[in-house]
């Protein structure tokens, strides 16, 4: 196209003067909620758009699965059979909340990208961008946790609780991990690198997920160990869910877990947000 | 009167002990196109950056239309647009969903998001690619993408952080185009570059920033008549004799000429031109062989040259050798 001969494009219609536009200098909840429903709908489409990135979330629930259950179920609990009520509560909530790690990791390296400039430069809520990705990953965190039900069910799991206990124990694991997203949502702020999240999310993990009753019965530590475990979070939420998927009761447990999941979002969402800010 | 789109004083920033910007003053009027010229690492993006609410200036303020990027900036981020000097779009998402991101979280829904997609689409010439994943993209397509995106909530200041660096000459052209479309349907544009002609092809004011001040202002006539209204360009035969041209040129015209990048060169801005003769006689004198000469009507890059001691596009390869000729003649 020379722009000699072809006449220029019709100019755009005018814009609305300074003066004649209503502007306000808060986000108003309702659009605040609004920006990170967009901003979680950007998420799916980058999932469905990069699907090598749910590899973690689909074959971790397998093998670990698969792993742990025939591994230790002959010396923890006798036979396979018995130790799946133990264990598949347990890498449920492992496999899940590991999951939710990796949020903090993509979260640094998305970032780094130019986009997120312009996300600071829209008159939105602040805390969309960072809600949205964590709301987004809740799809990760259904799909680990749909799968881990299948395969211990294929292993021979069948919870007393019924489709609804179950069901409940799956969507109690999907918010817990949601909750637990915020810190190392807060990592992914404050750190320099993707991989440095990475290293940071495992040093807090692992203590999490292991120190816990997910996988042996408190009684068998010594007793130092079972003060940290019984305050753990991580068991609070193992015994929640083992109570609603093996009588489908909602015990004082699921109230504990989820009590102790708002006081996670409480302390890092807004640790995360404001680190976030400055960072903008 | 009208408030000013931008009015800043004294902003500063400091990264560690480096003072990136270190204090800019500008007043951009509405409906103007505004550029902010300077070499790499002048400080141009910064200043944006600042203006846009991305970053918090360490001293001074700044207001847009009158409302304060500190205090108010929320109101501020309903009036601007910024486009990045990297495109700054969501790669892995294809242009429409690029696009329609933008239009929600500028409150637009459904059908008017669907139909303001397209039309930007179709204004940015983006509608056969517009499903195809922005990985394939051009330079081009993406800093129009980057345009398009920008322009979704129609904002009266559009910040363009060089629009066409990296362009190719054509798409450049179009860039420029759209530039001045934009300003037609009554936007101010604040542009920064590192190209003298784009400057000049676009601006009604200029500012000329090195190391993180405004080292002069004014319209392109303004900054090309303050070094003088011709300049001679004399072409030495031998780079060791520029010193002493110099000293020829302070002495006969009293005026300090520029040596030029490909160091054989010298430009003197001349006020009179029959005192040219004067200059060439007294290098013959002198023994200062000249290979060439010519008489030009000054340009941006003369000025940028006079004006800071080095020339404009500092990545530019025949640039290098300026810092090295301007202790020479020191």
């Amino acid at each position: 196209m020379t722009t000699l001969t072809a006449p220029a494009p019709a100019p755009a219609s005018p814009i609305t003067p300074v003066h004649e536009r209503t502007l306000r200098n808060r986000v108003s909840f309702r659009q605040g909620a609004a920006d990170s429903i967009s901003m979680a709908r950007r998420g799916l489409v980058k999932i469905r758009r990069t699907p090598e990135q749910l590899i973690d979330v689909t074959l971790q629930p397998i093998i670990f699965t698969l792993m742990f259950t025939y591994i230790f179920g002959g010396a923890i609990a006798g036979s396979v059979a018995d130790y799946l009520p133990i264990i598949i509560p347990g890498i449920l909530v492992q496999t899940v909340i590991t999951t939710s790690a990796v949020t903090g990791t993509q979260l640094r390296e998305d970032m780094d990208k130019g986009v997120f400039d312009r996300f600071r430069s829209l008159p939105i809520a602040r805390i969309a961008p960072l809600a949205g990705a964590l709301l987004a990953d809740t799809v990760r965190y259904l799909i680990a946790t749909t799968l881990t039900i299948v395969m211990g069910l294929i292993m021979g799991w069948r919870p007393g609780g019924g489709v609804g206990g179950v069901v409940l124990a799956g969507l109690l694991v999907v918010v817990c991990a949601w909750s637990l997203s915020w810190i190392f949502a807060f990592l992914g702020v404050i750190a320099r690198s993707a991989s440095s999240v990475q290293g940071m999310s495992f040093l807090i993990l692992f203590p999490l997920t292991f120190l816990s009753n997910a996988f042996v019965s408190v009684d068998t530590m010594p007793t130092w160990l079972q003060g940290f475990v019984n305050v753990n979070p991580v068991s609070h939420l193992v015994t929640a869910v083992r109570d609603l998927a093996s009588t489908g009761s909602v015990t004082g447990q699921v109230g504990l877990a989820l009590l102790l999941c708002a006081a996670v979002v409480a302390i890092f969402a807004p640790l995360a947000v404001r680190s976030y800010m400055k960072k903008a | 009167m009208t408030t000013p789109a931008i009015e800043a004083h004294g902003l500063v920033k400091v990264f560690g002990g480096n003072r990136a910007v270190d204090g800019v003053d500008l007043t951009v009027e509405p409906g103007t196109v505004y550029g902010v010229l300077g070499p790499n690492g002048a400080g141009k993006t910064t200043t944006i950056s600042m203006l846009a609410t991305l970053l918090r200036p360490d001293g001074g303020d700044a207001a847009i239309f009158g409302h304060d990027v500190v205090r108010e900036p929320f109101v501020v981020r309903q009036l601007i647009g910024v486009t990045g000097q990297y495109a700054s779009v969501d790669e892995t998402l294809s242009a429409t969903e690029n696009l329609m991101l933008f239009c929600r979280l500028n409150g637009l829904h459904g059908a008017a998001a669907t139909r303001r997609t397209h039309d930007l689409l179709e204004e940015f010439s983006l509608t056969d690619a517009a499903a195809r994943p922005l990985k394939k993209f051009s330079g081009g397509m993406r800093r129009r993408l980057d345009l398009a995106a920008s322009l979704i909530a129609q904002p009266p200041l559009l910040f363009l952080d060089e629009p066409t660096t990296g362009l190719d000459p054509r798409t450049r052209a179009q860039m420029w185009d759209t530039i001045r479309r934009l300003v037609a349907t009554g936007s101010t544009v604040l542009l920064t570059t590192q190209y003298l002609d784009e400057a000049d092809q676009l601006a009604d004011r200029i500012a000329v920033i090195d190391h993180g001040r405004v080292v002069a202002e004014g319209t392109a006539d303004d900054l090309k008549s303050s070094v003088g209204q011709q300049s001679l360009q004399l072409t030495l035969v031998r780079p060791d004799d520029i010193p002493r041209a110099l000293d020829a040129a302070l002495d006969v015209l009293g005026i300090a000429a520029t040596p030029s990048p490909e160091a054989r060169r010298l430009t003197v801005p001349v006020a009179d031109p029959a005192r040219v003769t004067d200059l060439l006689v007294r290098l013959r004198e002198s023994g200062v062989d000249v290979d060439g000469l010519s008489m030009d009507k000054p340009t941006l890059d003369e000025v940028f040259l006079t004006l800071t001691g080095h020339g404009a596009g500092d990545d530019t390869p025949d640039a290098a050798p300026v810092p090295e000729l301007a202790e020479v003649s020191a």
